[in-house]
């Protein structure tokens, strides 16, 4: 059997910015139906590699081979133009838009009098998202769709635009099980039509599921490259970490220690019967002093919301909260934070770090009325404040003064525990506290969250990573659809029970029709 | 780990659209508020062209209607490049002074010909959107202060070309130029002939012509629209130029039908454009937005400019207080509209 | 990406950028001090720095007010208007005394940045188009209570625009403390702290507990309170009150203060030295032109183009 045509090959493709050398002689080559893993952690060079071949970024060195001819993409369209589709992590399309006119914006059809053949266009749109498990009135804005349905859209566009190699950038990240069920037989497909696929993620899952082939790439070089099977998990992850296999094993895969001592049995938190349209129904959880409660569930299952109605980010419409047996009144964030309770939010970038403001700020922004008379605020007390923390948390930082959004992901993260440690707290919703930050600091968070649960704070910690929360949590309250469907305690916290709960009656629940209502 | 269900047997890809097709949102909800947004505007007009007919005899008659018909003309003009700029997500507040420069321009011009009078505000307006465009587009400046900057530099030019403002070109009678301005075809004036087509034009080259997708794309997800492949920056500089070349069409048609450049025309104009562009459901926001309603929404406000004159007693200044009251309140409902259709 | 973007220019030209930003606006105003005094006769005499002096101080005060706006990433357009309404209102309360009409004044111009801050903060409008409608409504309401220019003739409010203690003149002497109480504000009170906060990142100001609402409210109020005094500092310097034309582009010359003096359209960073420099530059400028008998629509070209290059020159600061 003659071996599948060379699609796209890399030949030692360089680039720096100021300061960083983002992408240091990396090879890559796809053939045709290949499914390829790219992995890495974060600042490996990924997302350097992938704007490289898509045309956002020039290369400083090396050259881009594509179908045989050697490429130089100025823009993402002339990339596109030429066969190389990327599909985003963030569904990349136009919301207030129509799905047919996102399905086609560039490629539209024209009538004869050169203006857009709409019939066409809506049929033909659905006619293709119908192959990849989406029937929805295709009139209608997108963002009526769901997530992943969303996505899909885009991956329809990228095939429909005759791509020879397809990029996904965490396509998975925010798709349900099921979603992804489809993804893969859209994947295969494309892998059977003779089109390479690059697949980025950071479920280990995903790739051995999908991919054949896999590069590593670690400090912007390539060091690893070959057949999937070959590699099995723990060889994978430690290659990716550039640490030795036997450490690895022996670690663990967190930091957790996941045996507090609950101190006391009256809950320091305790939300009753919270509820939100459309987002929560009658959510109740308590926490003890010292006690880590895992929030499990799916994607949309309602974690988050639990954790920003508890925090008084999000309005509810009933249901109450009690802090040390303290019921808060005017449901509002500062009204929480007053009371103890401390939320570290799920966006860090976006809604948890202040960017243009420098470290020390950043610390002492919520305990600033504290550090203050008559509004007036007291430098000194603010360095001190802001010292002890960044000592206590081995924050890397210049110097107070560097801004925050100059840091890497884990010290920002950090940065973000001192500002409600600060504040001296009660109650810490931690949601996704670990996600997206380098392996080391991920630690050095788990263990923090175990001291600080030592020291009688109520943690509730939420997080996708399943061992993080096994091994994190005392109790792991399920939630499904917005709903309590579980709660797992002692010896029953564990993966399977975990999974269970979770995926249980998801099953056996009925198909929804959705064109009933659309 | 959920490696196992990975591995199983996919039945779901085709024949399951709950899961992927799901809508989020109530659909009536959705389809209400953007009924309201689309059409809300013209529902006002019709009650208060019923209301005010029935309280003022004067309102309903001919001479009334086609009055107010053609003195919406020139704002609809504006109006009509406003949405385009309004929809990228940008906004355009040189266009009351580049009606005016329009103007000028047009009956200095007039001296050497027709064309003359015509091309000459279309190419000196129409190169100074593209300036705008250039600079939003290109250098990435915030639309507002861009065009705020040409709002004074127009005036400034349109002052050096008549003297500090002491000049007034006339156009003379009897000439195309006013004829265009000043016939009427079929019982109503040229103005109102020619905006109905560029309205129509407008339409459809906004719903049915890629640059009109690009359009909506731009203002609806830039980022997006750039990975997707469409034009920004080109996009950005040709709505910028179309509002620029409409307002200064506007400008030399007005001067046509007045039969003179005058000066002082236009002093918030770019306001009265932006409410009727609003008030015409399309949204500040960018990515939504209707040449439809963008008319009813200048039809609005000139039928209560007339009724506030029919009133009489009333100063002319209360246009502006009522003006500004609706902006606010339509800016308000849409900001609410929207914010229940993120319901998700 | 925009950092990336950002990094990639060469670090000679990004160091010579960030020094504009920072110190150009000074250096502008030195070159152009040197110019005059070399090219303009009679520059260097008391009278005529006291005459620029007095005409900026407006200006300095509103953009005062605008540059708070600006640092919670937001725009102020109803500044000119409130003005006019100043104006409008002095006049017709003048009849009770000085003090009583200007706490009219007040009032009124509390109500609008009140009405802003609202439309904002807790309507949720873009700070562009709720300030529009202000700029349109409230210049209608300025002319509504008072149809055309009108005469004053009150010794107090006479003194309040043209008298001066050690001579300086009041209205220099009220811009340089209001200047300094704002600086003090930005630069040492948490409410100035929770302001850039905002500006910076509204949502994560949000979940921090920070007083979202109060301090956005808080700001438009402030903004349009400083645009009141200005209108009323410039009508008692007139010692006319006309709503028709006064703070016309006032809501420009504030931004372009506000730009030129390294304050940032994206928000999350104030520079009232700078602002008031700003505004300084652009008198300058201004005064320049005009006593070399450049025509006024010249002073506007210039104008527009230091607007824009003011804002060229700012721009990639406030991207991350």
């Amino acid at each position: 059997m003659a071996p599948p045509a060379e699609v796209l090959a890399v030949r030692g493709l360089s680039k720096s910015f100021p300061g960083v050398r983002a992408l240091d002689d990396v090879d890559l080559t796809l053939h045709a139906g290949e499914v390829h893993a790219l992995i890495g952690e974060n600042g490996a060079g990924k997302s350097t590699l992938i704007k490289l071949l898509t045309g956002v970024y020039r290369p400083d060195a090396g050259e881009i081979t594509f179908q045989g001819h050697a490429v130089s993409f100025g823009t993402p369209l002339e990339a596109q133009k030429a066969g190389i589709s990327t599909i985003y992590q963030e569904v990349n399309l136009i919301p207030l838009l129509s799905v047919a006119r996102n399905l086609f914006l560039g490629r539209e059809p024209r009538n004869r009098f050169g203006v857009l053949d709409l019939a066409r266009m809506n049929r033909e749109a659905e006619d293709t998202l119908r192959g990849y498990g989406v029937q929805v009135d295709v009139r209608r804005p997108l963002r009526t769709l769901g997530v992943g349905a969303q996505q899909m859209v885009g991956l329809a566009r990228a095939v429909a635009t005759d791509a020879r190699v397809v990029i996904m950038d965490e396509p998975t990240s925010s798709l349900e099980p099921r979603e992804v069920e489809t993804l893969f037989s859209v994947i295969r497909r494309l892998r059977d039509a003779g089109i390479a696929v690059v697949y980025v993620s950071h479920r280990l899952d995903e790739l051995y599921a999908v991919c054949s082939t896999v590069t590593v790439l670690r400090d912007g070089r390539r060091v690893h490259h070959g057949s999937l099977a070959d590699l099995d998990r723990l060889a994978l992850v430690s290659t990716m970490l550039g640490r030795d296999l036997g450490e690895v094993r022996e670690e663990g895969l967190t930091k957790f220690t996941g045996d507090h001592q609950s101190a006391g049995s009256e809950p320091v938190l305790d939300a009753a019967d919270l509820t939100v349209p459309h987002k929560l129904h009658g959510v109740s959880l308590s926490i003890r002093p010292g006690e880590v409660v895992g929030l499990g569930g799916l994607l949309g299952s309602g974690r988050t919301e639990t954790a920003k109605a508890i925090s008084g980010a999000l309005p509810v419409r009933s249901g109450r909260v009690t802090v040390a047996g303290v019921p808060l009144r005017g449901g509002s964030a500062p009204a929480a934070i007053r009371a103890g309770i401390s939320l570290l939010p799920e966006d860090r970038k976006s809604e948890g770090i202040v960017p243009g403001l420098s470290v020390r700020e950043n610390i002492a922004l919520a305990v600033l009325p504290r550090l203050s008379r008559f509004g007036l605020v007291s430098e000194a007390r603010v360095d001190s404040v802001v010292d002890t923390f960044m000592k206590r948390l081995r924050i890397k930082a210049s110097s107070p003064h560097q801004k925050v959004g100059e840091l890497s992901g884990g010290n920002q993260q950090k940065v973000l525990l001192a500002r409600w440690l600060a504040m001296n707290p009660k109650v810490l919703l931690l949601d996704e506290p670990t996600r997206g930050i380098d392996v080391g600091a991920k630690a050095e968070v788990q263990k923090l969250v175990d001291e600080l649960a030592a020291d009688g704070l109520g943690v509730l910690l939420i997080s996708s990573d399943l061992e993080e929360l096994i091994e994190g949590s005392d109790r792991v309250v399920v939630l499904k659809d917005g709903a309590v469907v579980g709660e797992l305690t002692g010896d029953d916290v564990t993966e399977e029970r975990l999974m269970r709960t979770i995926a249980g009656d998801t099953l056996a629940e009925p198909v929804k029709e959705v064109t009933s209502d659309g | 780990m959920t490696v196992t269900k990975a591995d199983a047997p996919v039945t779901t890809a085709s024949n399951d659209p709950a899961g992927t097709g799901e809508p989020v949102g109530s659909a009536r909800s959705e389809r209400l508020s953007a009924l309201v947004q689309q059409h809300g505007a013209l529902a006002v007009l019709v009650i208060v062209s019923l209301v005010a007919s029935l309280s003022f005899d004067s309102f309903a008659t001919g001479d009334n209607v086609s009055n107010m018909a053609t003195s919406s003309a020139f704002l609809a003009i504006v109006a009509l490049g406003m949405t385009f700029v309004i929809i990228t997500g940008g906004i355009d507040l040189s266009v009351g002074s580049l009606f005016a420069l329009g103007g000028v321009l047009a009956a200095w011009g007039s001296r050497h010909g027709t064309l003359v009078a015509l091309l000459l505000p279309l190419a000196v307006c129409g190169l100074i959107g593209v300036v705008n465009g250039l600079l939003v587009a290109r250098s990435r400046l915030a639309p507002f202060i861009v065009t705020l900057a040409a709002m004074l530099g127009a005036r400034g030019l349109l002052l050096a070309i008549t003297d500090e403002g002491a000049d007034t070109f006339l156009i003379g009678k009897g000439s195309l130029l006013a004829e265009l301005g000043q016939g009427t075809t079929l019982g109503l004036g040229n103005p109102v002939w020619i905006t109905l087509a560029l309205f129509v034009a407008g339409a459809v080259v906004l719903r049915r012509t890629r640059f009109g997708q690009h359009v909506y794309a731009v203002g609806g997800n830039e980022d997006a629209a750039a990975l997707m492949g469409a034009p920004v920056a080109r996009t950005k500089i040709l709505v910028y130029t179309l509002s620029g070349l409409l307002a200064g069409l506007a400008g030399a048609l007005n001067a046509a039908w007045l039969a003179s450049g005058v000066t002082i025309l236009g002093n918030g104009m770019e306001l009265e454009a932006i409410s009727a562009v609003v008030i015409g459901g399309t949204l500040l926001t960018g990515g939504l937005g209707y040449v439809s309603g963008s008319l009813v929404g200048v039809l609005l406000l000139k039928v209560i400019q007339n009724v506030i004159n029919q009133i009489g007693s009333l100063d002319s200044s209360y246009q502006q207080v009522v003006s500004g009251a609706f902006l606010a309140v339509v800016v308000i409902a849409q900001t609410w509209l929207g914010r229940r259709r993120q319901l998700m | 990406m925009a950092e990336a973007t950002l990094r990639t220019a060469p670090l000679d030209k990004t160091r010579v950028l960030q020094w504009l930003q920072t110190y150009g606006v000074y250096a502008g105003v030195a070159v152009l001090l040197v110019v005059n005094i070399v090219i303009t006769p009679h520059f260097l005499s008391a009278e005529n720095f006291r005459t620029q002096a007095v005409q900026v101080a407006p200006v300095i005060i509103v953009a005062l007010g605008m540059a708070l706006v600006i640092g919670t990433e937001g725009v102020d357009l109803s500044v000119g208007a409130v003005m006019a309404l100043a104006a409008s209102v002095t006049a017709l309360y003048l009849g009770y005394g000085l003090l009583p009409a200007l706490l009219v004044v007040a009032l009124f111009a509390a109500a609008v940045g009140l009405a802003n801050g609202a439309l904002v903060a807790l309507v949720g409008v873009q700070p562009i188009v709720a300030t529009l409608a202000l700029m349109v409504g409230g210049r209608g309401i300025a002319l509504v209570l008072l149809p055309q220019l009108e005469d004053l003739r009150n010794p107090a409010l006479a003194s309040l625009g043209s008298g001066d203690i050690l001579g300086i003149p009041y209205l220099i002497l009220i811009a340089t403390v209001l200047a300094l109480l704002v600086a003090f504000v930005v630069r040492r009170t948490t409410f100035g702290r929770q302001l850039l906060a905002i500006g910076d990142s509204r949502p994560a100001a949000q979940l921090a507990g920070l007083p979202v609402r109060r301090v956005l409210i808080i700001v438009y109020t402030v903004c349009a309170l400083l645009a009141s005094v200005a209108g009323v500092l410039a009508t008692a310097r007139l010692q006319a009150s006309d709503p028709t034309s006064l703070g016309n582009l006032m809501e420009l010359s504030a931004i372009t203060a506000v730009v030129v003096g390294g304050t940032p359209l994206t928000g999350g960073r104030v520079n009232i030295a700078g602002t008031v420099a700003g505004a300084v530059l652009i008198q300058l400028l201004t005064a320049t032109l005009i006593k070399h008998d450049l025509p006024p629509s010249w002073t506007q070209i210039a104008q527009a183009i230091v607007i824009v290059a003011a804002v060229y020159a700012a721009r990639g600061r406030g991207k991350r």
